[in-house]
Parts: structure tokens; C-alpha cells; sequence
């Protein structure tokens, strides 16, 4: 790489995290507000955690929403009904979702391709049943209330996330840094390299002599713990957690942020979710048939943005 | 006590024949096309409401008919329009096609026919019972199951003894190959994915006539029908036919016994056979896999 597209990035990033830090201050000038920002942090997030499937191994999973879902329930159970901890919250709902996640997982990764994705799908759908017959636990359609996240205490300070929403978007943003920091090293390895391999040919990486499912599972695996990180600021954001969090009609909108921003680009589903959401929050204000664009949006990102809105530019300037 | 398991054996295997016309379609065309048509509970939306407006010009019988080859044709536009340039691309982008498609139809049939469900009407001697004793059987139903049986048995033979039929099931196991014998396999996809979505419509009529009418009608067919095609085996339609029956039945007899775990046990048998026979009950081992 020369040293102009190293700075570059470097460039490039440095702008991304001015961007996020800066989006309580810059988002009421055009007319969003914080918890806005908050959304498109957490489900940015969580279309990241699914790429980091779907783009960088190269696996189609549609039933993510399940994961996402059920760290939004480990989450708000845990404020409900064990202590009112949101460190403890975050904890227990993302062990809730990854360990569902890797028990699964381990079932279905010699599957691939639409098989993969149909059986994704399907397993997916058992937590929506489960979310939405359990009544006692759960509030079954309703949903789960009754919980609220849990003012920080770090030593001597106490952060008021609960009442504060710019202290809570800090909050979501610290640990958005962690897990893409992770995320990112990962990639950067060994064994993120091998994930890579994965994708371009699988079966030359298998005569390599790389155990593919292992690897598989294991990235499988990861990614729903992210994922239900994610879900977990979710169920905090909105202090709430519904059965469609576990469906997979958002399995499906988590799919179309990563493929709008572009699935090759470690930012691009961020950039995706930015789109989505505000374009979602946007038409639902104004009409009542927003479903109907929503699904126009699918349909010409399909035709015409393949590798998504990064790699349109990317492909754009290769050209030039 | 009898009575009650062979009412939800009944109502089972009802529900059964309904994921078998569903899952049969999908099975189709997700053999012959690599394609998960996600849209195909809108497809099926959309021969119940079509049925529902030709009755009055066409009388039950004649949409009975008419309905489904509406329903087809529409989805031989779709096919040619959009899916047929994703051939070929990764699964994942006709996936999310069908699945905006599925938004759109659903949107599309709620604002054309309203959200409140419709009643569609049946001829008047097919609602009464049989018998008093078995108060669960009409007219109605048997003639449901008795329509899917010819349907389903209609396909089996066309696909058994005509000549599309066979390139159909050959293109299954090895599309190149029928294709390098001078088969016209892009008019055969759509051919046979117009096939598949009359099959969705003639169940969108057929459920109308039972449930009513509701813009998601079909969005609740799907996740059952995705399940007995695994059941059954993905690229097996015999075993489509045996998964749909088979989780039908599974569902209704559960409910005599711990409803709220009906639809729980479909899921289930899916993890069981996923983990003893991945291949499901009657796939062949390196099909779509």
C-alpha cells in the first residue's frame, strides 16, 4: 500500500469518528434528535456484527434478528427481574444471544449457500414463538416492560444514561467502539485472514488443510455475540423489547443495510443503517403505506446497487 | 377423547395440505432456480383476493379457475422482469428481491382490498357437516383436501410423463447438462416458476374459502412450508409433499395436548432431523447444499 492511501484511511477514519462524536451537537441543526442517532448507532452496529458473517466469511445467515432479539430480552429479563445493573444487563444478553448463537451454530454450518440461509431462518423463528407464546415471562405480544436502564456508577462518578439521552448515546457509542475495535482486530489476524480465504474459495482453503466448519462456527459464533450486544443497547435504548425484534423481517432489514452500504467495506453497513433508518423513520411519518417504499428499496438496491453504496463510489473512482 | 384427536388430526392434516401446495411451489423453484421465493405468501394473498373480486363475475367455481392462472401470470411477469437477471448472482440477492416483494404485495393487497379481513363465500351444500357425529367434516373441507390431492397428483404426473416435466426434474440434478442438450432452460425457469406460483394461488383461494381473507394470509404459510421442505429434503418433492403432511399433523396433534407448544413442535422435528438425517427424510446427499 503506498503511504498517500494509508493516510488516507487513516484520513478517512479520523472523519467517521469526528462524525459519531460530534452527532449530538450536528443531528438537531438538520432536524434529528438524539435517540435518532442512538437507533442508527445500535442497529449500525448490529448490521456490522451480521457482516462480519455475511461479508467477510462469505455465509448467508437470514435469522440474526433471533440473536439481536434475544439480547434485547436477556437485557430487559435482567433489569426486570435480577438486578438493576446495566453493565449486568449488557453482560447477561449478550451471553443470552451468543450462546443460543453457538449451540445453534453448530448445528447448521455444514449447510450452505440457500440451505444456510433457510435453516438460519427457520431456527431464527423458534425464539419469536418462544417471545411470543410465553406470556408469564416474556409479555408475549405486547412485549416485555417494566424495566429501565440504570444510571453508571464508576467508582465516585455517576453517569445518568437513563435520564440524559446524549449521556446514553456516549454510552452506546463507547461500546460500538469496542466491539467494531474488536471486530476490526479480528479481521486484521490470522485468523480473520483465513475467514477471508473462506469466502474467495472455499474449497481450496479446505484442501489447505483449514478446518472450514470450525471456522465457520466460530464466526458464526462471534457474530451473534455482537450482535446481541447490540440487541442489548436496543432493549436499553427503548427500555422495551418486542417479539419483532426476533423476527425475521429484521433479519431481512439487517441483511439490506449491510448489502446498501456494501458488504465488502468494514463501514459500509454503518453507512446503510444510516440510510435505512432515517429513510424508515422519514416515510412512516408521511405515509401509511411506507411498507410499500421500504420494499421498493430492497427491490432497486437489488437491481442497481449490488455492491452497495461503497462500492458504487469505490467502483465509480476505479473507473475515473 | 377420540373425538378430539380426530378432530385435530383432521384439522392437521387440512393444515397440512395447505404447506404442501405452499411448500411444493417453493420447492420448484427454489430446485430448478436456486431461489427462495419469500414473496410467495403474497402470492398467495393475492389468489385469495383475486378469487374473492371474480366471484361475483365468475361465480366459486370459475375463480376457482381463473384466480390461480391470474396469480401465475403475474408471476411470470415478476420472473421475467426482475428475478431472471439474478440468475446466476450469489442466493443472497434474489432473497432480498423476494423479500422486498413480499413487503410490496402485502402493502399492495392492503391497500387495494383493505385491511379488514374478507369473507370469501362458498357454495351453500359444501358448509354444511356430514354428520353430527363428526361435526369437524364438511363439504368444504373434504372437497379442500380432495383438491389439493388432485392438484398434487396433477403435478406429480406432469412432471412424471410430459416432456417439460422430465427437463424440469433433469434441470434439477444437473442444469448444465440439460441445457448443453439444447433445452431453452431460461423459458423452462419460468415455466416452471409460473407452475409454482399457480400452485400458491389455487392455496390462496382454498384457504380464503375456510379462514377468510387478510393481507397476511400467507406470510404465516411460509415459515411451515420452509420446514417441511428441510423435513422432506431439500430437491426431493416427494418429500416436500411428506414434510408438509407430516408437520401438519404433528401440529394438530400437539394441540390436543400442549397448544401452546404447536407451533414449537414443528421446529422441533426440523432440529431433530437436522440432526440425525441432515439430509432430510428423503434428500439426496449434495443437492443445493
Amino acid at each position: 500500500m503506498r503511504r498517500s492511501e494509508i493516510l488516507r484511511g487513516r484520513l478517512i477514519l479520523l472523519a467517521i469518528w469526528a462524525v459519531l462524536i460530534g452527532a449530538p451537537y450536528w443531528m438537531p441543526a438538520i432536524g434529528g434528535y438524539t435517540a435518532l442517532g442512538t437507533r442508527v448507532l445500535v442497529l449500525g452496529l448490529a448490521a456490522m456484527s451480521l457482516n462480519f458473517l455475511l461479508g467477510f466469511t462469505g455465509v448467508l445467515s437470514f435469522g440474526h434478528a433471533a440473536y439481536f432479539g434475544l439480547g434485547a430480552y436477556g437485557a430487559g429479563l435482567t433489569l426486570k427481574l435480577l438486578a438493576a445493573s446495566t453493565p449486568l444487563a449488557l453482560l447477561l444478553g449478550t451471553l443470552l444471544g451468543g450462546i443460543a448463537g453457538a449451540l445453534l451454530g453448530a448445528l447448521i454450518v455444514r449447510r450452505r449457500g440457500v440451505y444456510f440461509a433457510m435453516v438460519t431462518i427457520a431456527f431464527g423463528q423458534v425464539f419469536y414463538f418462544i417471545a411470543f407464546r410465553w406470556n408469564a415471562l416474556t409479555g408475549g405480544d405486547d412485549g416485555l416492560r417494566g424495566f429501565a436502564r440504570q444510571p453508571l456508577h464508576l467508582g465516585p462518578v455517576t453517569i445518568d444514561i437513563l435520564n440524559n439521552a446524549e449521556a446514553f448515546y456516549y454510552f452506546v457509542l463507547a461500546c460500538f467502539a469496542v466491539v467494531t475495535a474488536v471486530m476490526a482486530f479480528l479481521l486484521r489476524s490470522p485468523f480473520g485472514h483465513t475467514l477471508l480465504a473462506i469466502r474467495e474459495n472455499e474449497r481450496r482453503a479446505r484442501f489447505l488443510g483449514i478446518p472450514v466448519e470450525r471456522h465457520i462456527w466460530l464466526a458464526f459464533t462471534l457474530s451473534c455475540f455482537f450482535i446481541s450486544l447490540a440487541g442489548a443497547l436496543y432493549a436499553m435504548l427503548n427500555n422495551f423489547a418486542d417479539p419483532r425484534g426476533l423476527h425475521y423481517a429484521l433479519s431481512g432489514d439487517l441483511v439490506i443495510m449491510a448489502v446498501m452500504g456494501g458488504m465488502r467495506s468494514f463501514w459500509g453497513p454503518l453507512l446503510g443503517a444510516v440510510v435505512f433508518v432515517v429513510l424508515q423513520d422519514y416515510l412512516s411519518s408521511i405515509t401509511t403505506n411506507w411498507q410499500s417504499f421500504i420494499g421498493l428499496l430492497f427491490v432497486l438496491v437489488v437491481m442497481f446497487f449490488p455492491r452497495g453504496l461503497l462500492g458504487f463510489l469505490q467502483r465509480r473512482k476505479a473507473a475515473a | 377423547m377420540t373425538q378430539l384427536i380426530l378432530f385435530n388430526i383432521t384439522n392437521g392434516l387440512i393444515t397440512g395440505a395447505f404447506y404442501v401446495l405452499m411448500a411444493l411451489g417453493l420447492s420448484l423453484i427454489l430446485n430448478l432456480s436456486g431461489v427462495i421465493n419469500f414473496a410467495h405468501g403474497g402470492f398467495l394473498a393475492i389468489g385469495g383476493y383475486l378469487a374473492y373480486s371474480l366471484n361475483p363475475y365468475l361465480g366459486f367455481w370459475g375463480a376457482l379457475l381463473v384466480s390461480p392462472l391470474l396469480t401465475a401470470l403475474l408471476g411470470l411477469a415478476i420472473e421475467r422482469g426482475l428475478i431472471r437477471r439474478l440468475y446466476g448472482r450469489d442466493p443472497l440477492y434474489s432473497l432480498l428481491l423476494t423479500f422486498g416483494l413480499a413487503f410490496i404485495f402485502e402493502d399492495g393487497t392492503r391497500f387495494l382490498w383493505g385491511a379488514q379481513g374478507l369473507p370469501v363465500s362458498i357454495p351453500a351444500f359444501m358448509a354444511q357437516p356430514l354428520s353430527l357425529d363428526l361435526f369437524f367434516i364438511t363439504g368444504y373441507r373434504l372437497f379442500m383436501v380432495g383438491t389439493v390431492a388432485v392438484a398434487v397428483a396433477g403435478l406429480f404426473a406432469f412432471l412424471r410423463y410430459t416432456r417439460i416435466g422430465v427437463r424440469i426434474r433433469a434441470g434439477t440434478l444437473d442444469l448444465e447438462t440439460v441445457s448443453s442438450l439444447g433445452v431453452n432452460i431460461r423459458a423452462l425457469r419460468s415455466f416452471n416458476f409460473a407452475v409454482g406460483i399457480f400452485l400458491a394461488g389455487l392455496a390462496g383461494v382454498l384457504a380464503g374459502g375456510q379462514l377468510g381473507l387478510e393481507p397476511t394470509m400467507g406470510t404465516g404459510l411460509l415459515m411451515p412450508s420452509f420446514i417441511a421442505i428441510i423435513v422432506g429434503g431439500v430437491g426431493s418433492l416427494p418429500g416436500t409433499l411428506l414434510g408438509g403432511l407430516l408437520i401438519g399433523v404433528a401440529a394438530g396433534v400437539t394441540t390436543v395436548f400442549f397448544p401452546s407448544a404447536s407451533e414449537a413442535v414443528i421446529y422441533i422435528m426440523m432440529a431433530v432431523v437436522l440432526l440425525i438425517r441432515p439430509r432430510g427424510l428423503l434428500g439426496e446427499e449434495g443437492l443445493l447444499t
